[in-house]
């Protein structure tokens, strides 16, 4: 859900993709974009699992200060989706809890 | 140890603008900031500006952010960047991290512009995904343009939920309903006739009884308040939404000065406790200026100036600027801050204003 056309912005100018891998599955990324907006793109907006319940959690804060956005990214956790920038190759997985295995 | 004339932690509006008065009066300054890109906020802002023609009304909040920028390049202003703050020890020694190293920086004055953080709001739901602040819906669509979602629920009729509810519209998002817990809209009135125009009812006196979805937000409960702001059973109505953006204000990003022992008071029109300060933006902790969201949750334009007035008292501090060529320019950033503040609106904000800075006063004279 990329917005295309925009009455103030003009039509969008980016034009290089890099493909980054979620839960193993390739994405087309724009360059330079960050891992949220990748993700929200396609539609994906479930990022982690909450430690005790196991409920979903996602983008809450967007600028990185809330944390709910954190994903396992090239193997390591915690990682705020909302400001790190994609990169050709990245790996992006789902956070369970503390995102250190199964738990 | 790196050192320097001022350090400035935050790199928005206010910080930026402090940044360039310093370096214009001929100091050393340093910004820092722990995002990626300079700006602040600035650039998810597209509307266009209010005021008057000095505070560059009828602009776009981005095109401000890029003429910014260009200022703290032509002057030379040293900005770090991906360096958050976390600590200032011993006096005036900032401690921050960047490329996962720590790093220290000893400044002779420290301004802190750290901005505000959006409030949230509890209602049964409101951790599923889909449930998100107004800002990062806007820094989704306007930064990274890319719809959060379909269709929208906006909870609170302030100028960030009636701007953000009318750029998802822009986006090319369908915006169900706004929802506002007071019997009237809270935010200016062109903002909410712009949304009513586009066929966004506005459910005032309404609140959300619970968000539902499986894994992420797919329907909303929402119901009627009575004049005590107590749920009204049998009001319910269940909307069709996927994302449910929630404006109910902002807090001031106070940690820092809390934790090196600025002094607070607590006003509620600025977003709860805000560090005291006296008219040169100088907080109970000399040589320590507070400028923008922190000191008092208002508006960028308001932010740049305090920032600028910040800068100007920390450069004549350092004698920088002379007394009399100080109390101009200073005089000159009053003036302007009072227009901002002024009408129906700004008003309240003024009173508080002084409130704050009187309080600051109290102390001093004690």
């Amino acid at each position: 859900m990329r917005v295309v056309n925009h009455p103030i912005l003009g039509e969008e100018e980016r034009k290089e993709y890099v493909t980054i891998y979620y839960n193993g599955k390739p994405l087309n990324a724009m360059a330079g974009e960050t891992i949220a907006a990748t993700l929200m793109s396609a539609g994906i907006r479930k990022f982690r699992k909450t430690p005790k319940y196991k409920r979903d959690r996602g983008v809450y804060c967007g600028i990185g200060r809330c944390t709910d956005c954190v994903m396992v990214v090239n193997g390591k956790p915690n990682v705020r989706t909302c400001v790190t920038p994609v990169e050709e190759g990245m790996s992006v997985e789902t956070q369970i809890g503390y995102g250190k295995g199964e738990e | 140890m790196k050192e320097t004339q001022v350090v400035i932690v935050g790199g928005g509006p206010a910080g930026l603008a402090a940044g360039i008065e310093i370096a214009k009066s001929g100091g050393q300054v340093t910004v820092l900031d722990e995002n990626k890109k300079p700006g602040g906020q600035l650039f998810k802002q597209i509307h266009k500006f209010f005021g008057s023609r000095e505070h560059l009304a009828g602009t776009r909040g981005y095109e401000i952010g890029t003429k910014l920028l260009e200022e703290t390049k032509e002057l030379g202003v040293d900005v770090i960047l991906d360096a958050p703050v976390y600590g200032i020890f011993e006096g005036k020694t900032v401690v921050y991290s960047k490329d996962g190293k720590q790093h220290q920086i000893k400044g002779d004055k420290i301004i802190l512009a750290t901005g505000a953080t959006e409030n949230t709001l509890a209602f049964p739901g409101s951790d599923l995904p889909g449930v998100m602040g107004a800002g990062a819906a806007q820094t989704m669509i306007n930064v990274n343009r890319v719809l959060p979602g379909k269709k929208v629920l906006m909870v609170g009729s302030g100028n960030v939920g009636l701007i953000v509810s009318y750029q998802l519209m822009q986006a090319g998002a369908d915006v169900v309903g706004l929802v506002e817990a007071a019997p009237n809209v809270s935010g200016y009135g062109v903002h909410a006739s712009k949304i009513s125009r586009g066929g966004v009812p506005i459910y005032t006196s309404h609140t959300v009884k619970r968000a539902m979805g499986d894994g992420e937000v797919s329907k909303v409960e929402i119901c009627e308040l009575d004049e005590r702001f107590q749920m009204i059973e049998g009001t319910e109505k269940i909307l069709d939404v996927d994302t449910i953006c929630i404006a109910v204000g902002l807090s001031p990003m106070s940690e820092i000065a809390w934790t090196i022992g600025c002094d607070f008071t607590f006003i509620p029109t600025f977003g709860g406790h805000v560090p005291k300060h006296n008219e040169n933006m100088e907080s109970t902790i000399s040589g320590i200026y507070v400028s923008g969201d922190i000191s008092g949750v208002e508006e960028a334009s308001s932010a740049m100036e305090e920032g600028r007035l910040a800068g100007i008292a920390a450069s004549e501090s350092l004698g920088l600027y002379s007394e009399e060529k100080a109390k101009e320019l200073k005089g000159q950033v009053w003036n302007r801050l009072n227009t901002l503040r002024d009408g129906e609106f700004g008003e309240k904000r003024k009173q508080s204003k002084n409130v704050q800075i009187s309080r600051y006063m109290e102390d001093a004279n004690e």
